[in-house]
């Protein structure tokens, strides 16, 4: 299903629309360019969620922001760049254009998001289309779920499992490369 | 004495202009003198009254919003496009317009509870008469409506002492609604300061409509030993005719109790209900059962159990009578804010109402008279039920296999779900003859049956999953105690002390509706974890119904292990939604009873002692409902903090701490007048936790108050550290932000605790007596 549809049905934003990502180039395009990207993953991250946010996180130094409660998963497979904040909390942070962000040297012009419940990425993604102020303009958000999240700047379509580890693994060879 | 005005009543008055029967004289109102006690700054404070105060909590519980639309469409200048700074025509912007509509919301749902306590108030004045006195505790309570008194300066005596308060109620809804009008409110934290108003206004109606029913009806008075009743599908007769309770407002299913006793008839009649209404009639009469949580309507209803559906108000499935009438069991509608289309039968011979729903000739009937309803529901109960034989829709097995055969795997169904349950995948699998994987989405549905309005194919999904289901679902069977109502004065004095000094870790109320994101048995792990823990755990509503939905090993539910008290380690079934202010009450009275604080109109001292002193957490993991968001702000702005599940982030905003933000955390040390650094605690006011691991985390975080002792801070940091190594495999990356002395740090935990601490440079700060008003500094 290709389409720039919302998975939930009824969960019709209004006219300010993500842009569909057709090709894994375009996010890691859009990475590249990011002079401050954040990872965040969500509570519904399975396994290999999680492996591939450690790999994409590797490929570019990206740091990873996690709800607490999937940490552990991050820690016993001896990552450390996993800083625990709940969904809220990290929503929170993104939209104030003063977080100091993890490290202190301020807030991220990108973040991507995987592993996340449909509806909770939903409304973190609105809350931060509109008020993540960015200068002029508004944090880029990506969403990495196999599902079209019209919240964000750009996302996937809604996939099935296959064709969504197929652009991610598109994605690790492109930023790789 | 504190006048606002004056109301006088004259039953017969004769003048020389003329005689008037019941005139009613009000110019303004009279706040009662009570010896004891003076009036303190705020009674019955105005819309305003109390903004300095939430504009406190403001600044530290930032809103975060994340708008449910990028638009307006409340007027004809919309549709407004509000997008990423845009203003609408009325010149609002996004941040205020999510504000409005939370206020709307909360508005929505006090007028509820409001609007249910005048008709309960005026139901029982008629019945029982204006002079019965407020008895919500025998003895054993002296302080009968804390909130009342807390926010209004009156302490009501009598049934008729409670109109006057109604009075005001509806006064301040009337103009927080004005607030939501185009052209009106135009700053985000001034809608929000209106929602806590909503929510504290909305904690006094409740309040009304508890203390009036626990009077009059003589439910259970603050008994911590109140009886058990029986709750789940299995636990009906339906050798016996059934009637059907849903709602919340219990009056015609007092009267169906009522009807069976006087014409001995109770013992042949099945009374059961669904949501509150279920609860407040096992308070009435303990000999009714509870079917479950408001997700168990249609599956229940489809079951064609129910001989006869009664219906008052508020939570009821809108189309209810649709399903009443496929399984050919007459629908009553009870209240006149729920009148489903049916015709006006208040004032026929009951005669003719039962014989038009035992024949058939009406599917149902609206009686706004609960002594008829009394009568016609047991009466037709009993004519139809050899008639009706019990016969359900839920499909056979065969059927349900055959209708699986039709699942053309559009996945609308899936989409449609709330909770994204995998049913395209079980429909499959059922259509090959294994309906394993339908019961067991069984536990984790809601019952919104959006799945079948969704389906091209009209599967009727929710009946097939009841079907497969329906073995588990005859074989629940449980015990819960009914609802309780309001805690003692000597329970609060009892551990009123051990919860400000912290050495009981905390209250943690359940509360709320069944919009589970995994079912209700993540709420019984939720207070399961901290009974075991020694908190002590309050449950109103729904919430308090799927507690009771779980047995052990040895198959006991929640409330047959731990005991009713008011004390650590005990699990109290407080009531129904409108009981949730003996919660509130409970952390008021701490005030009072402990600590002697004056109540009586002295709102932001008391909310400010909560805030800075009581260890209480609201939990409502299947939050649903607008009532459920002004019950919220209630606690809000009483400083208690409200954690969701996660589809309460579809309420639009949360009120977050910024732990980091030092200069947040400051507050007077009321011994000293100097600003103290206590840490971020309570981190945030309006939490959505995903998981129930980490509602359960922040739980045991949000308890942790300024004034602890250091002996219960190091209770505290036990359970919270505890639980975080647990679900998270670490120690809280914040930990110094918590520890204040070295005597805090659990004994046990010392050495790793010391490390982290001198890895992070952190010093020993001192605990002050903690307060934000400047005016209650005493040095």
């Amino acid at each position: 299903m290709m389409r720039g549809e919302s998975w939930q049905t009824a969960e019709i934003p209004g006219p300010k629309k993500a842009h569909l990502i057709t090709d894994p180039r375009i996010v890691a395009s859009l990475i590249k360019r990011s002079s401050r990207p954040i990872l965040v993953v969500g509570g519904e991250a399975d396994e290999a969620v999680v492996n591939y946010a450690i790999e994409l996180s590797k490929a570019v130094g990206m740091p990873i922001a996690t709800t607490p409660s999937t940490l552990k998963a991050f820690t016993e497979r001896g990552f450390k760049e996993a800083h625990p904040f709940s969904a809220v909390e990290i929503g929170e942070r993104l939209r104030d254009p003063d977080w100091e962000g993890l490290d202190g040297s301020g807030q991220y012009d990108l973040a991507l998001f995987m592993g996340f419940k449909y509806y909770v990425s939903w409304l973190i993604l609105s809350g931060l289309k509109h008020f993540a102020k960015r200068g002029e303009g508004y944090l880029t958000t990506i969403s990495l779920d196999p599902y079209y999240q019209p919240h964000a700047t750009w996302s996937l379509p809604n996939l099935t499992r296959e064709r969504w580890e197929e652009n991610i693994n598109g994605l690790l060879q492109h930023l790789r490369r | 004495m504190g006048v606002k005005g004056v109301k006088v009543k004259f039953k017969e008055l004769e003048t020389a202009i003329g005689r008037f029967k019941g005139l009613e004289i009000s110019i303004g109102r009279v706040v009662e003198e009570i010896p004891e006690e003076p009036i303190g700054p705020t009674p019955f404070p105005s819309i305003a009254e109390l903004r300095d105060w939430d504009l406190k909590l403001l600044r530290r519980y930032r809103p975060f919003y994340m708008p449910f639309c990028d638009l307006c469409c409340l007027c004809t200048f919309g549709k407004c496009d509000l997008t990423q700074g845009k203003r609408g025509a009325c010149g609002l912007d996004m941040a205020a317009q999510q504000s409005r509509i939370v206020l709307l919301a909360c508005c929505i749902g006090a007028a509820t509870h409001i609007g249910h306590a005048r008709h309960l108030v005026e139901h029982l004045i008629e019945k029982y008469g204006r002079e019965t006195p407020i008895n919500i505790g025998e003895d054993a309570v002296e302080i009968d409506m804390p909130v009342t008194t807390l926010v209004t300066g009156v302490k009501p005596k009598t049934l008729g002492d409670l109109e006057m308060v109604l009075d005001y109620c509806e006064e301040q809804l009337t103009h927080l609604l004005s607030c939501c009008h185009t052209g009106m409110e135009g700053n985000n934290l001034d809608f929000e300061s209106k929602v806590f108003h909503a929510g504290m206004i909305d904690q006094i109606g409740m309040e009304i409509a508890d203390a009036a029913q626990i009077s009059a009806y003589g439910f259970p008075r603050a008994d911590p030993e109140a009886p058990f009743t029986e709750i789940g599908w299995g636990v009906v007769d339906t050798s016996k005719p059934v009637i059907l309770v849903i709602g919340h407002n219990v009056p015609p299913a007092v009267e169906i109790v009522n009807y069976l006793i006087d014409h001995q008839l109770y013992g042949q009649v099945e009374v059961a209900g669904i949501c509150c209404t279920a609860h407040d009639i096992t308070r009435y009469n303990a000999g009714a059962k509870i079917i479950g949580p408001i997700s168990w309507q249609l599956r229940f209803v489809r079951s064609g159990i129910p001989d006869v559906i009664v219906v008052d108000e508020q939570c009821i499935r809108t189309n209810l009578i649709m399903e009443a009438m496929k399984i050919g069991a007459p629908f009553i509608a009870a209240s006149e804010k729920c009148c489903h289309g049916l015709p006006d039968r208040t004032h026929d011979d009951p005669d003719a109402i039962v014989e038009d729903l035992v024949s058939g000739k009406a599917p149902g009937a609206l009686i706004l008279d609960p002594d008829k309803v009394g009568e016609v529901a047991v009466r037709v109960a009993m004519e139809i039920a050899p008639k009706r034989r019990k016969s359900g829709i839920l499909p056979s097995r065969e059927e349900v296999v055959e209708w699986a055969k039709r699942c053309r795997r559009c996945l609308e169904c899936r989409r449609a779900c709330p909770n994204d349950l995998p049913i395209p995948e079980a429909l499959e699998r059922a259509a090959k003859g294994d309906l394993s994987a339908l019961e067991a989405l069984y536990e984790d549905c809601i019952g919104c049956v959006r799945c079948e309005s969704a389906c091209p194919q009209g599967i009727p999904i929710h009946s097939l999953i009841a079907s497969a289901a329906r073995e588990r679902m005859a074989s629940e069977r449980f015990k819960i105690r009914v609802g309780r109502g309001a805690v003692q004065d000597v329970e609060i004095r009892r551990v009123g002390g051990p919860i400000v000094l912290g050495e009981i870790p905390g209250v943690v109320a359940l509360v709320g509706c069944a919009n589970y994101p995994r079912g209700g048995i993540e709420v019984a792990e939720i207070a399961e974890e901290f009974a075991r823990r020694n908190y002590i755990v309050v449950a109103t509503g729904c919430a308090a119904m799927s507690m009771a939905m779980v047995k052990d090993e040895e198959g006991q539910t929640i409330y047959e292990k731990y005991p009713g008290v008011f004390d650590a380690g005990g699990v109290l079934n407080i009531g129904s939604c409108v009981s949730n202010p003996h919660i509130a009450g409970a952390a008021i009275k701490i005030a009072r009873i402990f600590a002697k604080r004056n109540l009586r109109a002295n709102y932001e001292e008391i909310a400010d002692y909560i805030l800075n002193r009581v260890g209480a957490v609201g939990v409502a993991w299947g939050a649903m409902s607008q009532k459920a968001a002004s019950i919220a702000s209630g606690f809000w702005r009483l400083g208690v903090p409200v954690i969701v599940g996660p589809h309460g982030l579809k309420y639009r905003r949360m009120l977050l701490g910024r732990r980091e933000r030092e200069e947040d955390w400051y507050v007077y040390d009321a011994r000293t007048g100097e600003r103290v650094y206590v840490g971020p605690a309570p981190e945030h006011l309006f939490y959505a936790a995903e998981t129930k691991e980490e509602a359960m985390v922040m739980i045991a975080k949000l308890v942790m108050r300024p004034s602890d002792t250091t002996k219960g801070r190091a209770i505290k940091l036990t359970h919270w550290i505890d639980l975080h190594k647990r679900f998270y495999g670490c120690l809280p990356d914040d930990l110094h932000l918590y520890v204040r002395r070295k005597a805090d740090i659990p004994i046990t935990m010392r050495d790793e605790i010391m490390k982290f601490l001198e890895e992070k440079g952190w010093q020993e700060r001192p605990i002050p007596d903690p307060t934000l008003l400047k005016r209650l500094i005493r040095g």
